[in-house]
């Protein structure tokens, strides 16, 4: 391990820029002649529409503009499409509404958007949107998935009768049944998983910028994935053909999945620029964020875990209900069937697994990925019933689990995923060991000497990373290919760009990409530049999310640079007149091994841009491109222990320790691994305590600001005790298995076992605030 | 936000003036409720008259036990003095515990005790103490000044120009944060003044702060937190929201009480 190559405590090469405000975020860009939008909002859940009367906003100061779903219809604008076909057991296709950019005839979420308004200010643009009148008649609304199944509930999509999207399964019905019905034990359970907002630091933004000399458009947003946009923007929704559409995300300030899926607002600025003839700039406010980025989790599901009588697991049933909200989001249909149903095996080995998902239009903000995307909603409804079964049965929660541990790889579960690598037991035993759980009882009766009630959990996760290959998941239903590309581009001096098809919202890409350049080379960290989030910059690439950029994006670069190495060996021979075999690349050098003869990097990448010498019939320059397809998903695993201590009195839960012992594989770069983990766990901490969306029987959000969303903030949080047991993935050149998400996947089950087994019953539910708390204690008296 | 013309006032009674020219027009002390409001277009005032740079407006004066706070003092002065904090310590804590630091460097308890937000903190604390809202042209006791959610006793045009209050025996502060916004789920101020003990409830009373007269009795013949023990809290006057039904604050309103009382020692 060099100084700055893998493996080092590199400091982020970003965070210049972003402590000391330099950022340039897609709302710090503006252009000559730019205006501003405002959308004209549904105040209503679910309504029809009738007249859309814009004349009074029209005459408005410094209006220029108010577009209509009719126009944008008539433009030939197509409508937003989920990316992922899911068929239901019956073999029928998801049933898809319609969603139209811009509403046509019925809104069906409140924030819905049906006009825009583009004005010279933005204040302007928000006075006319006030004015623009519209006729509505309000139809019945439900925001709750199981009430949307029940019969007579409101049809919010003619196309999906009864409001189902699908009704999916997994697994053998059969074997499972068969299972439970000869089973020493079985333990039964119902799991809620409440609903989030990602809450990304950034709110949404894009400006559109038609350029009709060109016929050319340019747009700036807040993506986790713009050559994605690009293709769903040309190839769905017909904005304008890709060669003519560059899209530049910028610096982006978190996304958290929120962030991956192109929504109505960029398409409409993009087609508005071109109707007004002036380039349109919208940002969101926070609680426009809230009304309509896509939320996260809402899951209901029922649970029947059987067991022999050496508590050995012979088989798990799930019936899962997935709110999906009123349209189907980019990749909405995915979350809740393969990027969650396939993990259920957790990290046991389990016979027979059986899990049936339906999924249903709300009135409500579409539900997407969320930081995690279905492995939470798959670990905690795991960890919840594996504790529980351990609690019946009488033995440890430990001892359970390992009972049952997976211990000999591959592994293949029968839904679906193989298991390469792992070392279960591992991060169990030191977590445990971290966490003193031998000393719990003696902690818990000073507690209890103080009047607090203290309590310990555990959960063990695995989840599922770089989501791949690219022919796998076509056959499972996706739009896409889940590759990634990279191009290394070394300059006439020896200094690098890489160009890369993940993109950077936080995570460090730009020091921990260069990290493995540097470490390669050996050439300095400040030599190497990384280029990302213009589609007319980089050649291609799928984005970042699913913790993909490290397993996925960075193996692209080392197949980019096994193939400049092997050039610039080539060169370096032949002015050695060396072999190319005995070239060695160490230290900013390439050395002819066993030798002291070598020439410096920079005059490799010289010589190979003057051309005046190279290896006969070599074409000039140094600058590769690869496009890496994994072979398989990564599987990071780990073991987390919440312990916490409630006032009976109020039922305030405190979070006394926290550990988590993680298997990312090889590392990067572990202060940026830390902080991943950091984030993530700070995000389970809200779910587990803190957040929740919630809608009143109107569909109006009643947590639409932070008045009354509860985000985590610094006191929320104990310091965490880190470590990881690192077993290698052997399906990536790097090793690399992902971090990303671990921390929001393993941490809410640890907690709310931890609560629970402090009030001494399980009835609680996420998040589990200080009232549900002391009700809980309360009922239990 | 809507259009509004901004006015510094220099004096009160500049500002009294201003107000009465511009009917539609509102005082603006810290902004951090007012200009809040406004972003979010639930406000539109023609005008602002801006408090904060009248002299008089701003300070903590303390003469023997007898404490003035103008109007404009924002809430990290009041947490910050030390001349308060030798003779009434609690209402030092209660301010140091309002919002975040911007907030507290902002936001004003003149603008706080107008607003008087049912969640706020400073309206328990004055009428747990028994203060005087001094305004431009007359005292209020603060037994009759919280009228009711988001509701004084000002009259149109009127402004907030100090409180006053003499320091008590003993007080104590405790404040149960709503998880979201930090503003008070409940919070109780107890205090053993000359006229007799008081305890105010903010945060959990379905007309705004309360006072809870059988806490009152009870301290007033046992200062101590056990005393609290057999009073009842009614439950039925108290608010229910999606984060604290009326039965929990029921049970907060007591807690906190008692945890009031041991801090005040
Ligand atoms: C993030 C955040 C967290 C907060 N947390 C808390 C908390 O925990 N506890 C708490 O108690 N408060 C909290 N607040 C509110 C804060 O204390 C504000 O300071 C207070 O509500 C209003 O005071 P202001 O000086 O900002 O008044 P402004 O916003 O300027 O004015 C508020 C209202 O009072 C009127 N007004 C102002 N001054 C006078 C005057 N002298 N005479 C007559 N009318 C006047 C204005 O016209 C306006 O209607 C919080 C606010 C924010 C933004």
């Amino acid at each position: 391990m060099g100084v700055e190559g893998i493996g080092a405590r590199v400091t982020r090469k970003e965070d210049k820029r972003f402590l000391t405000g330099k950022g340039r975020y897609t709302d710090d860009m503006t252009v000559p002649g730019m205006k501003y939008a405002c959308f004209v909002r549904s105040p209503y859940a679910h309504a029809k529409i009738g007249d859309i009367d814009a004349t009074a906003a029209k005459a408005m100061p410094g209006v220029i503009d108010v577009l209509d779903g009719k126009q944008l219809q008539a433009d030939g604008i197509g409508n937003l499409i989920c990316g992922w076909m899911i068929h239901s057991k019956d073999g029928s296709p998801m049933k898809m509404g319609a969603w139209h950019p811009l509403a046509v005839d019925t809104v069906r979420y409140v924030g819905d958007a049906i006009a825009i308004v583009v004005a010279d200010s933005s204040g302007e643009a928000r006075d006319a949107a006030e004015a623009v009148v519209i006729d509505y008649e309000q139809l019945p609304v439900v925001t709750e998935a199981v009430a949307a199944l029940a019969s007579g509930a409101p049809q919010i999509h003619p196309e999906a009768p009864g409001n189902l999207i699908f009704d999916w399964q997994i697994g053998e019905p059969d074997a499972v049944d068969e299972a439970i019905a000869a089973a020493a034990h079985v333990t039964e359970i119902e799991i809620l998983n409440n609903r989030l907002s990602p809450n990304p630091m950034e709110p949404r933004a894009t400006l559109g910028i038609y350029d009709t000399a060109e016929d050319h458009y340019t747009c700036y947003t807040t993506s986790q994935n713009p050559h994605v946009a690009r293709l769903v923007m040309s190839a769905f929704y017909n904005v304008a053909p890709e060669n003519k559409l560059r899209v530049i995300a910028p610096d982006v300030g978190g996304g958290f999945g929120s962030k991956i899926y192109i929504y109505p607002e960029e398409i409409i600025c993009l087609w508005a620029s071109k109707k007004t003839g002036v380039p349109v700039k919208w940002t969101s406010d926070r609680t426009e964020a809230f009304l309509t980025d896509a939320h996260g989790r809402d899951h209901a599901s029922k649970v029947k875990m059987a067991f022999d009588a050496n508590n050995h697991i012979t088989a798990l049933k799930v019936d899962t209900i997935a709110n999906l909200g009123a349209y189907m989001s980019l990749f909405s249909s995915a979350v809740p069937t393969y990027l969650y149903a396939t993990l259920l095996s957790g990290q046991y080995t389990i016979p027979a697994i059986h899990a049936n998902v339906r999924t249903v239009y709300t009135n409500t903000v579409p539900v997407d990925a969320y930081r995690g995307a279905g492995r939470p909603e798959a670990t905690y409804l795991l960890e919840r019933t594996i504790e529980t079964a351990a609690r019946e049965l009488g033995v440890s929660p430990a001892e359970l689990r390992r009972t049952n541990f997976i211990r000999s790889f591959p592994y293949q579960t029968p839904v679906i995923m193989n298991y390469d690598a792992g070392d279960y037991e591992a991060s169990l035993n030191a977590a445990m060991q971290a966490a003193d759980w031998a000393g719990f009882a003696a902690r818990r009766s000073q507690s209890e000497a103080r009047g607090k009630k203290r309590g310990i959990g555990m959960s063990c996760y695995i989840e599922a990373c770089g989501i791949a290959p690219s022919a796998a998941v076509g056959s499972l239903g996706a739009g896409v290919g889940l590759w990634e590309s990279a191009e290394v581009r070394v300059n006439a001096v020896g200094t690098i760009e890489v160009l890369t098809g993940s993109h950077s919202h936080g995570q460090g890409h730009e020091t921990t990409f260069a990290q493995l350049v540097a470490g390669r080379l050996g050439v300095p960290i400040e030599s190497i530049s990384i280029v990302h989030g213009d589609t007319d910059k980089v050649q291609m690439g799928m984005g970042t999310y699913g913790s993909r950029s490290g397993a996925v994006g960075m193996s692209a670069v080392v197949k980019a640079l096994d193939k400049v190495e092997a050039k610039a060996k080539k060169i370096a021979a032949h002015l050695m007149e060396a072999s190319e075999e005995d070239i060695v690349i160490e230290n900013g050098e390439l050395k002819v091994a066993g030798t002291d003869k070598s020439v410096p990097w920079f005059q490799v990448a010289l010589a190979s841009y003057t051309a005046h010498n190279l290896p006969s019939g070599m074409e000039p320059g140094l600058k590769e491109t690869a496009f890496y397809d994994p072979s398989n998903f990564t599987f990071p695993a780990g073991c987390y222990i919440a312990e916490v201590e409630i006032d009976p009195d109020t039922g305030e839960t405190d979070i006394v320790q926290f550990v988590a012992a993680d298997d990312f594989g090889n590392i990067i770069n572990p202060m940026i691994v830390e902080g991943q983990v950091h984030g993530g766990i700070a995000q389970g901490i809200g779910q587990a305590l803190l957040e929740n969306v919630q809608y009143d029987a109107n569909g109006q959000l009643l947590t639409a600001s932070y008045m009354d969303y509860a985000m985590p903030r610094a006191d929320d949080l104990p310091s965490f005790t880190l470590s990881h047991q690192n077993t290698p993935c052997p399906s990536n050149p790097l090793g690399i298995k992902g971090c990303g998400e671990a921390g929001a996947i393993g941490s809410p089950p640890a907690l709310i076992n931890a609560i629970t087994d402090a009030i001494g019953h399980n009835k609680l539910t996420m998040p589990a605030t200080p009232m549900k708390v002391w009700q809980a204690l309360h009922a239990a008296h | 936000m809507y259009a509004t013309s901004y006015h510094r006032a220099s004096s009160v009674e500049d500002a009294v003036k201003l107000k009465s020219a511009n009917e539609e027009g509102k005082y603006l002390s810290g902004g951090m409720t007012l200009i809040a409001t406004m972003k979010q277009r639930l406000a539109a005032p023609s005008d602002l008259i801006d408090l904060r740079h009248i002299p008089v407006l701003r300070g903590i004066s303390i003469d023997g036990r007898k404490v003035t706070i103008g109007a404009a003092t924002p809430h990290a002065d009041v947490a910050a003095s030390r001349e308060l904090a030798a003779i009434c310590p609690a209402i030092c804590k209660l301010a140091g515990h309002i919002g975040d630091p911007h907030v507290r460097h902002m936001g004003t308890i003149g603008g706080s005790i107008a607003n008087n937000d049912p969640a706020a903190d400073y309206p328990a604390g004055l009428l747990g103490l028994g203060a005087t809202i001094v305004t431009d042209r007359r005292s209020i006791r603060a037994d009759d000044f919280f009228t009711g959610l988001f509701d004084t006793a000002l009259e149109e045009g009127e402004m907030v120009t100090s409180v006053t209050f003499e320091a008590p025996e003993k007080a104590g502060y405790a404040k149960f944060n709503n998880p979201a916004s930090r503003f008070a789920m409940t919070g109780v101020f107890v205090a053993k003044t000359a006229g007799g003990v008081r305890v105010a409830v903010t945060g959990a009373g379905s007309s705004g702060v309360f006072r809870h007269p059988g806490f009152e009795q009870a301290l007033a013949s046992n200062w101590s937190a056990d005393a609290l023990g057999s009073v009842a809290v009614d439950a039925s006057n108290l608010m229910s929201d999606m984060h604290a039904n009326a039965e929990y604050r029921a049970n907060l309103v007591k807690v906190m009480a008692k945890r009031a009382v041991i801090s005040a020692g």
